[in-house]
């Protein structure tokens, strides 16, 4: 479980966040919803520590995040699983290495565990002849289930998915969706994603916190997404389904 | 493991790479070196064997460290600085951030220590290179003979001015390196920003490798 309490942030005496709290439970697939614009990133970086909050309390499981020291931090950061919203594979590192690459950092695997581990999760996100190919050589639906495979490598407790489906197409985007539901649920983790993809919401929505303007304004879930009595998120789902 | 595999590739990468550049510039400065230094002493009561003497020291204290380390600016400096700056703009050094992997040190050191041996290597190389191409222009010049070259070549030859390149060599690598990596990490944007960082990176490079060739010089050379 992860759990956010009055998250503040701001750039150059801008406020980007204004007391943001909520709370992500384990085994469902969260996601933060808004505009463009909104701080659903900045709030994502906060999350997974690329940005540090003004103010306000990160809680993993009952560890405060901003309070950490580096060591406790860099292990903790080895629960995270991440997947960009371009992917953000390694081009220099074929699909097989970068999927490898947090083992050989990480863990004390041998070659062989290794290569089964990576092959494990590239077929789980069933790219299972992909091993040798380049991210250059590969089309964004397979950059992100790579990005998917890389992130579940170590099996991680908590999954961080940024905009998974911009740039899809629909059909791809459904795949993606289905992959990290799975994954949620198979793995038992915390899954939080940040989209303005409304049909990945109200098809996956376990939890949705609805941020306007840096400020979380609604939460709730997919059935009563509808009815929220919110009129900015009521205008939001109107403009996405338009 | 990862980082020994890196810092091979690295190595590979800039000092192989740059071996066929090296080699042009180096063999012409040699030569060119040659005809101006001849032209000079042409007609002078000066026996022409110190001909030789003279293109082997300016080879060695002046041409080949600092010539290399210009062209090494140009080409591992914008390659560095492209590189990392294209890893942070695509979110790959956010990636490594997230895994707990410390990017600086897993991206920039490897680069700062391939540089640290393949420069100085480079110059090496270019200082001998340098010579044989004084060689061949006597050969086609005729200005004075091989032999006499080499005479003048063999004259004299004071070891402390290999050290004294090859500190302005690691001096340079270092530089190369680390201003070219600070350019590429400070990156923040799009593809145009990445482009800028480069020639950031090799202008900034090549008037630190300039400074510090005089520093170093006087510190040095003049004690």
């Amino acid at each position: 479980m992860i759990e956010l309490k009055d998250i503040t942030k701001s750039f150059d005496g801008r406020p980007v966040l204004k007391n943001v709290s909520a709370t992500f439970k384990k085994g469902k697939c969260s996601f933060v919803i808004g505009a463009s614009g909104g701080g659903k990133s900045v709030l994502m970086k906060c999350m997974v520590g690329l940005l540090e909050p003004d103010s306000g309390i990160i809680d993993f499981d009952n560890r405060d995040f901003l309070r950490l020291d580096y060591y406790q931090k860099k292990k903790l950061r080895q629960e995270i699983g991440m997947l960009f919203q371009g992917g953000a594979l390694f081009d220099s590192l074929s699909v097989e290495d970068n999927v490898a690459f947090p083992l050989r950092m990480f863990t004390t695997m041998g070659k062989s565990e290794i290569l089964d581990r990576v092959n494990f999760c590239l077929k789980r996100v069933k790219l299972d002849n992909a091993n040798k190919l380049f991210p250059s050589n590969i089309s964004g639906g397979m950059k992100k289930r790579v990005g998917i495979a890389r992130a579940i490598a170590l099996n991680p407790k908590y999954l961080f998915c940024d905009e998974p489906n911009s740039g899809l197409d629909p059909l791809t985007s459904r795949v993606i969706d289905e992959l990290i539901m799975e994954i949620t649920e198979e793995y038992d983790i915390t899954t939080i994603v940040n989209s303005h993809d409304i049909k990945s919401v109200f098809d996956m929505g376990d939890h949705i916190v609805f941020i306007y303007k840096g400020e979380s304004l609604w939460e709730g879930n997919k059935d009563n997404l509808r009815d929220s009595g919110n009129p900015q998120l009521a205008e939001f789902i109107k403009a996405s389904e338009f | 493991m990862m980082f020994w595999r890196s810092l091979m590739m690295e190595v590979y990468k800039m000092g192989n790479d740059s071996f066929g550049i090296v080699s042009i510039i180096s063999t012409f400065i040699g030569a060119v070196a040659v005809i101006q230094f001849g032209s000079q002493l042409q007609g002078s009561l000066v026996p022409m064997t110190i001909l030789g003497r003279i293109v082997r020291d300016a080879n060695i204290l002046e041409f080949s460290p600092t010539i290399t380390a210009l062209v090494m600016a140009g080409k591992i400096g914008s390659n560095i600085a492209s590189e990392i700056g294209t890893m942070k703009v695509s979110e790959q050094i956010d990636a490594l951030e997230i895994m707990g992997v410390n990017a600086a040190s897993y991206v920039v050191l490897p680069k700062i220590i391939a540089a640290l041996i393949s420069v100085p290597a480079l110059v090496t190389y270019s200082m001998f290179l340098a010579n044989v191409g004084g060689a061949i222009s006597c050969y086609f010049s005729e200005i004075v003979t091989v032999d006499m070259f080499i005479q003048g070549l063999r004259m004299d030859f004071d070891p402390f001015f290999i050290t004294h390149a090859l500190t302005k060599a690691f001096f340079s690598a270092f530089l190369i390196a680390t201003i070219s990596a600070h350019n590429g990490y400070q990156t923040e944007g799009g593809a145009l920003e990445v482009g800028s960082a480069s020639t950031k990176a090799v202008v900034q490079s090549c008037i630190s490798i300039i400074f510090f060739d005089y520093i170093l010089t006087q510190l040095m050379l003049y004690k």
